[in-house]
């Protein structure tokens, strides 16, 4: 008791009660306090007020639907699903529908992005010039308006089944979409499967056998071409001892429609289109500020060691240009998963089509069917970012 | 002493007393500025060469063209004999000819410091990894600092990324070096560090052009002193007229303003 006494500052108020209402830390808590109770009690207001309305609507809350016939068709399905399937088996397909697409898109919109993002800084005028119109034109497009100019625009005008465009290979493009011969395998394609197999275990170990060589006697090893060899070569080696069993079935004219092969509808196409240029040309802008933003001492070091421009790109500019490229690339990757839902828009059954759309609407279940919606979406989109967050880890410069 | 800074099998052709660099009328514009205005340069094998003047006097691009990051309008350079022309194989060569060090280190920072150093041996001269981390261990042992060889340049003070540079640019055992002010970013204490290890490479016979503006390295290293001022070469002369008798009026200028102070 002395010594706070002794502590305490000639002239300040004595020790009260209410000092504490002084200090920082007194005031950091009332705030905390004070903003628990107003957040318990907006939600309080919310639940109590849906749980009344629910109730006064006779609408039975809950996840018994769930097992219910669904009762309606779906024109793309992953796996095997009819009108007399459940809710349940109705949202894996538009779960599934809505992961090809994103997958997909991803794939080829970052292609097309870093495709895009080098040429813009290639000193070829033209191709410089042409990849800023197109970054220009699909940034500043709206999304929605672009899946409508390919949907209704391009692909709703094609001819109908009986002028289809007949592509190479068997293939026919028309309104209805792309119909593809799809293979049918005969006895012996295991054959061919097992050699592709060892194909591509061969080529893994000629690239770490090429890459101990070269660390080793410093002669690098030509591994493009061996590797294209093993990778596709063994299997149509393979085919051809075989006497290549498969059969195609083609897509053929029957009545007013194509009938067999594999069917690419359009609209699952005008939504892949339209969500790879549209995200292909924000990461084409994210690839170019990322190799712009690697300092131009480091490339002239690279040059004044006598490094190609290629191995310069390769060794010095990209792996540094990595780390400033990932964290953005990363959210468009998440958008991209998010943009897919427009495809409810040109009628792509995708899961807020099928989910939030057709189910919601027959079964009335709005809060549970929008909260599973919400939930799958921020799984995808926080599985994307852990993965790229542990990616961007391993990238990361060591400082201090 | 005399050979401690080349690896063997390198012997340099100084004995020959050959023309390292020549330069013969050479111009260079930045659009409608005219940054070099007919120089005129001959290099001997060997030879160290400091150049000095004042900021935004051309010393910087007169070496930069060189090894061709810049490249003249005018005039024509040779280098070991090989003259630089737009043709790759020449440029590729005289790279190879012609090691660096910059203002600004320009180490790879996602590399280690010995793969900064093994990086150019091993894809430009195709050396085997464990040959080239010989050699490097050599030069970092040579800059007097093998034991910092795992640690990320980013881990490094300046006048050690410094040393580094230059071991790197030994690594790939080059006839001429270029320092573009090799000290002036560092802090003081460290700039000692540095110039000895650029006072060794010269007594080891390196052929050095130096932009730099540590007068006592000049005085006590340089064969020669090359004063530029406005894109053209004012004065030149062995350090002992140059500081002592300069004959042109900004000559006397600069050095009253770097030395008195």
């Amino acid at each position: 008791m002395a010594l706070a006494d002794e502590t305490r500052v000639p002239g300040a108020p004595r020790n009260s009660a209410l000092d504490w209402l002084y200090r920082r830390e007194g005031r950091q808590i009332i705030g905390q306090v004070l903003i628990v109770i107003i957040l318990g009690a907006f939600l309080w207001m919310v639940v109590s007020n849906t749980i009344y309305n629910l109730q006064k609507q006779n609408i039975a809350s809950g996840f018994g639907f769930w097992d219910n016939t669904a009762g309606f068709d779906i024109s793309q399905t992953l796996i095997p699903y009819s009108a007399t399937s459940s809710y349940g088996h109705a949202f894996w397909v538009g779960l599934l529908n809505t992961l090809l697409v994103s997958v997909i898109g991803i794939v080829f919109a970052t292609i097309v992005g870093f495709s895009v993002g080098i040429a813009r800084l290639s000193n070829n005028w033209l191709v410089a010039r042409l990849a800023t119109v197109y970054v220009e034109v699909a940034r500043n497009v709206p999304l929605l308006l672009q899946l409508f100019v390919w949907y209704f625009a391009v692909l709703k005008n094609l001819p109908g089944p009986r002028d289809s465009i007949q592509l190479p290979g068997g293939s026919v493009l028309n309104v209805r979409g792309l119909s593809l011969p799809a293979p049918v395998p005969q006895s012996g394609a295991g054959m061919v499967l097992v050699a592709a197999i060892v194909g591509m275990v061969a080529m893994i170990a000629l690239n770490v056998w090429a890459t101990r060589r070269q660390r080793e006697t410093g002669q690098p090893f030509g591994r493009l071409l061996p590797s294209l060899a093993l990778l596709l070569g063994l299997p149509i080696l393979a085919a051809a001892l075989m006497g290549f069993p498969f059969t195609f079935d083609y897509p053929v004219l029957r009545g007013f429609n194509f009938q067999g092969g594999i069917v690419v509808l359009p609209e699952f196409i005008a939504l892949l289109l339209g969500l790879v240029f549209y995200t292909g040309a924000f990461i084409a802008e994210i690839v170019r500020s990322g190799i712009q933003g690697v300092s131009r001492g480091q490339k002239e070091a690279a040059r004044a060691l006598g490094l190609t421009s290629g191995q310069m790109l390769k060794l010095v500019v990209i792996p540094q240009a990595m780390r400033i490229i990932i964290p953005p690339l990363t959210s468009n990757y998440l958008n991209l998963t998010k943009n897919s839902s427009l495809g409810v828009a040109i009628a792509y059954p995708d899961l807020v089509s099928v989910f939030s759309g057709t189910v919601l609407n027959q079964t009335g279940q709005a809060i549970e069917v929008i909260s599973v919606t919400m939930l799958v979406y921020l799984t995808l989109s926080l599985s994307t970012s852990a993965f790229m967050n542990w990616f961007n880890s391993r990238m990361k410069l060591v400082e201090r | 002493m005399e050979t401690a800074l080349r690896a063997t099998g390198t012997e340099p052709r100084s004995s020959r007393h050959g023309t390292a660099v020549e330069l013969v009328d050479v111009h260079k514009w930045y659009g409608e500025f005219h940054v070099l205005k007919n120089i005129n340069l001959s290099v001997a094998e060997g030879e160290k060469i400091v150049i000095c003047g004042p900021s935004g006097s051309g010393k910087s691009t007169l070496i930069r063209c060189i090894n061709r990051l810049e490249e003249h309008q005018k005039g024509r350079i040779v280098v070991q004999g090989t003259e630089l022309t737009s043709d790759l194989r020449n440029i590729d060569k005289i790279r190879a000819d012609v090691g660096m060090v910059f203002q600004s280190f320009n180490l790879f920072p996602h590399l280690t410091v010995l793969d900064n150093l093994c990086l150019a041996p091993t894809w430009v001269k195709k050396m085997p990894r464990a040959e080239a981390e010989k050699t490097a261990m050599h030069y970092l042992t040579r800059v007097r600092i093998p034991e910092q060889a795992l640690k990320y340049p980013g881990q490094l003070s300046g006048g050690q990324q410094q040393r580094v540079a230059i071991a790197r640019s030994l690594c790939m055992t080059p006839r001429i070096m270029l320092f573009d002010e090799p000290t002036s970013a560092l802090d003081p204490e460290m700039i000692k560090e540095v110039l000895d290890v650029m006072i060794e490479l010269a007594q080891s016979g390196m052929t050095m052009l130096c932009v730099t503006h540590e007068m006592g390295f000049a005085r006590s290293v340089a064969d020669r002193i090359i004063f530029m001022d406005r894109g053209e070469i004012v004065e030149q002369g062995p350090p002992s007229t140059f500081f002592n008798n300069p004959r042109e009026e900004r000559t006397r200028t600069f050095l009253s303003q770097i030395l008195n102070h």
